[in-house]
């Protein structure tokens, strides 16, 4: 951000697209954009109250729904932003898989014990950034496509934690480590917690920063953000290294949650991440986004799967209705956002 | 999540010594009540266990089913459950996420049931919730993939992975020596090397393989899938350009590893499978195949009725100890052209 003081006029054309995005983004995470996704929330509430009664809505399963919410929710922000920037990262999962099993590593866990547990989440952190960088430089500088990229980077990341963890799941060891992770603040457990502060982060950096307006530049149209003076690969680069931290997040979280490290987490995150932002309103091809709308369809699939765990019902039946509210969801939005541009 | 109070761990870790003093560790089809799967014969168990009892909630949630084996236990697990009305059957399969299955498990202790079947993802990974269902006194029975904690189930039924292994590399050396195979090229397809049984199966063979001076010259993984059997068999074959003896781990992957063989048109070795599909037993009976080692999907099933016994607070009828013992480890027997018919009916659809 600080090439801002380059030229006054380039800040201001640049301040003036911004704002425009930003103000086009204010009406797109208004109530009405979010209306379809509230209804499916409530109508799922609705039949999990009707067919599981208190067994659903008790405060202790609403806390099972966040908890499970909570760590691809961290990644679903993630890939919030680098959507509307106009990418996509495929490697999420993977990136969530490399970076459990780093900081669940002997040494790791070693050098965790001889000084303090906060050296397995900067680990964990900064094998998620450092991955991200990669995946950035790559797309913004090496001219690689996203998808080609970052499935590179899916393929190569897993390869990778398998060979660390030589194909085995690595216990934590470290108490400290998953009795944080695992506690309870004022009663809400600490994963939904990192949840909520991630999604607000993403909500002030989204919406009330330049870094936030120019993610919906870049993606809405590249060429108009470089001439409006936006350094447009340095900010592609910035927001693969921003879901890279989030599935650094994430890594933390399940680590803390299953207790282990293993190459096998966050198997087709890439995809409930993606359905999860898409489903929430942001556009696929870019330029448009709300975390608000990810939160919602975050939790609009856990809870699809909550009541399909309380009425008894099979996965494979979970599968297809997880499609159905994918089209329902979008067709609904179309509909509410026609209907607010128009009038 | 819970605070884990000491003493409660104190009680729990005295009930748990306290039972397994009782040093039950059963090898095989000890008590007809457990392994029989047929109806006819229960008449034979001098009990009244199958006698419906105060209905008991059973909570199950297993891997996604994504081979046969894995259908073959949640089927069996179903079918099981429905032949006793006592039983209410919660059931939540098929999730390959250990964080959904997580959640699965949270739920049925947020519902109270009276005992839960879990056949984990991944042992490590549900240990923790699992001592969070006993330590909110819901009993949990551990079935094939075992949890890190001794803490985390009242029971635990498992095929014998290690014992898998020797049975497969006993009678492979037993080929060697019938055949006079001189300076055998002996290779082995495992299944997802991520699983500690995977790793317990590789060492029974190599340990048995050892006891008549052989060892295993080419090792793949592949995953239990059809398609990954049929990409590292195709592998397999490229490196080695004559092969003796081929052990798969796993008759699902095997028809994968069967198609590759069949594509290579390569038969010079002999085949030895494992857990014992139904499409496994054909091609014994066809001779198509040499031997498979059973691994029974029936555990699930078993779990089931492990868990009724442990929730009514009944024990296993063919065993004079009044309690359900901790741990039951299943007999893994070769499967031959000799004996196939006798084992046909245990054999699962792939």
């Amino acid at each position: 951000m600080t090439e801002l003081s380059d030229t006054t006029r380039v800040e201001q054309a640049a301040e003036e697209t911004a704002q425009e995005t930003g103000r086009l983004a204010v009406l797109h995470t208004s109530a009405g954009r979010n209306l379809g996704l509230v209804l499916a929330l409530v109508i799922l509430c609705v039949v999990g109250v009707a067919t599981a009664g208190d067994r659903f809505a008790s405060v202790d399963n609403m806390m099972t729904i966040l908890r499970l919410a909570s760590v691809i929710g961290v990644v679903s922000i993630g890939m919030t932003f680098v959507i509307t920037g106009g990418g996509i990262d495929l490697s999420v999962g993977a990136i969530v898989a490399l970076s459990s099993v780093w900081c669940t590593t002997l040494a790791t866990q070693q050098l965790a014990e001889d000084t303090h547990w906060i050296m397995m989440v900067s680990t964990a952190l900064l094998v998620g950034v450092g991955c991200g960088l990669v995946n950035g430089l790559l797309v913004a500088y090496g001219g690689v496509v996203p998808f080609i990229a970052t499935l590179a980077m899916l393929a190569s990341a897993r390869g990778l934690a398998e060979i660390l963890a030589q194909r085995r799941t690595q216990l934590v060891t470290v108490n400290e480590f998953a009795d944080f992770f695992r506690g309870d603040l004022l009663g809400v457990p600490v994963l939904v917690w990192i949840f909520v502060a991630v999604a607000a982060v993403g909500w002030v950096v989204f919406n009330r920063t330049t870094f936030g307006r120019r993610t919906s530049a870049v993606g809405g149209n590249p060429e108009a953000a470089r001439l409006a003076g936006i350094d447009v690969r340095r900010h592609t680069l910035m927001l693969y290294v921003v879901v890279g931290l989030c599935c650094g997040i994430a890594a933390l979280m399940i680590t803390a949650r299953t207790t282990t490290g293993s190459s096998t987490h966050g198997g087709l995150y890439e995809l409930d991440a993606i359905a999860a932002v898409v489903i929430g309103g942001t556009l696929l091809s870019g330029g448009r986004g709300t975390i608000v709308g990810t939160v919602f369809g975050v939790l609009i699939f856990t809870t699809l799967s909550n009541v399909f765990t309380q009425n008894n019902l099979s996965s494979s039946a979970q599968s297809v209705a997880k499609g159905v509210i994918i089209v329902l969801a979008v067709l609904l939005q179309q509909r509410f956002a026609n209907r607010s541009t128009s009038s | 999540m819970s605070a884990r109070s000491l003493p409660r761990r104190r009680r729990l870790q005295a009930s748990i010594v306290a039972v397994a003093t009782a040093g039950l560790v059963l090898t095989g089809c000890t008590g007809n009540t457990v392994d029989n799967s047929g109806d006819e014969d229960r008449a034979t168990a001098v009990s009244d266990n199958d006698e419906a009892g105060e209905t008991v909630t059973i909570g199950f949630s297993g891997p996604a089913a994504d081979h046969g084996w894995l259908a073959a236990i949640n089927s069996s697990a179903q079918e099981e459950a429905e032949k006793y009305e006592d039983i209410d059957l919660q059931v939540a399969e098929g999730t390959n996420d250990p964080s959904q299955q997580i959640a699965q498990v949270e739920t049925f202790i947020n519902n109270g049931v009276d005992a839960i079947v879990l056949l984990p993802t991944d042992g490590a990974a549900l240990t923790d919730v699992a001592i969070e269902a006993m330590e909110a006194g819901i009993p949990v029975v551990n079935v094939d993939r075992e949890f890190s904690s001794p803490f985390a189930a009242r029971t635990t039924i498992l095929g014998d992975n290690y014992g898998m292994g020797v049975s497969a590399g006993t009678y492979a050396c037993q080929l060697i020596e019938e055949n006079n195979i001189a300076d055998p090229v002996i290779a082995e397809i495992a299944g997802l090397d991520s699983l500690p049984l995977t790793q317990d199966r590789s060492d029974g063979f190599k340990d048995a393989l050892e006891a008549c001076d052989q060892e295993v010259d080419n090792r793949v993984a592949a995953e239990f899938t059809v398609e990954s059997g049929e990409e590292q068999a195709s592998n397999l074959l490229q490196a080695e350009d004559h092969i003796d003896i081929i052990w798969n781990h796993d008759d699902d992957q095997g028809v994968g590893v069967k198609a590759a063989f069949d594509n290579a048109e390569r038969d010079e070795f002999f085949f030895i499978g494992g857990a014992g599909s139904r499409n496994a037993m054909d091609w014994i009976r066809d001779g198509e195949m040499e031997a498979t080692v059973l691994y029974p999907p029936t555990q699930a099933a078993d779990g089931i009725r492990l868990a009724r016994l442990i929730a009514q607070g009944k024990g296993i009828s063919d065993l004079v100890q009044v309690e359900v013992p901790r741990r039951i480890v299943l007999n893994a027997p070769v499967v031959t052209a000799d004996n196939v018919e006798e084992y046909y009916d245990l054999g699962f659809e792939s």
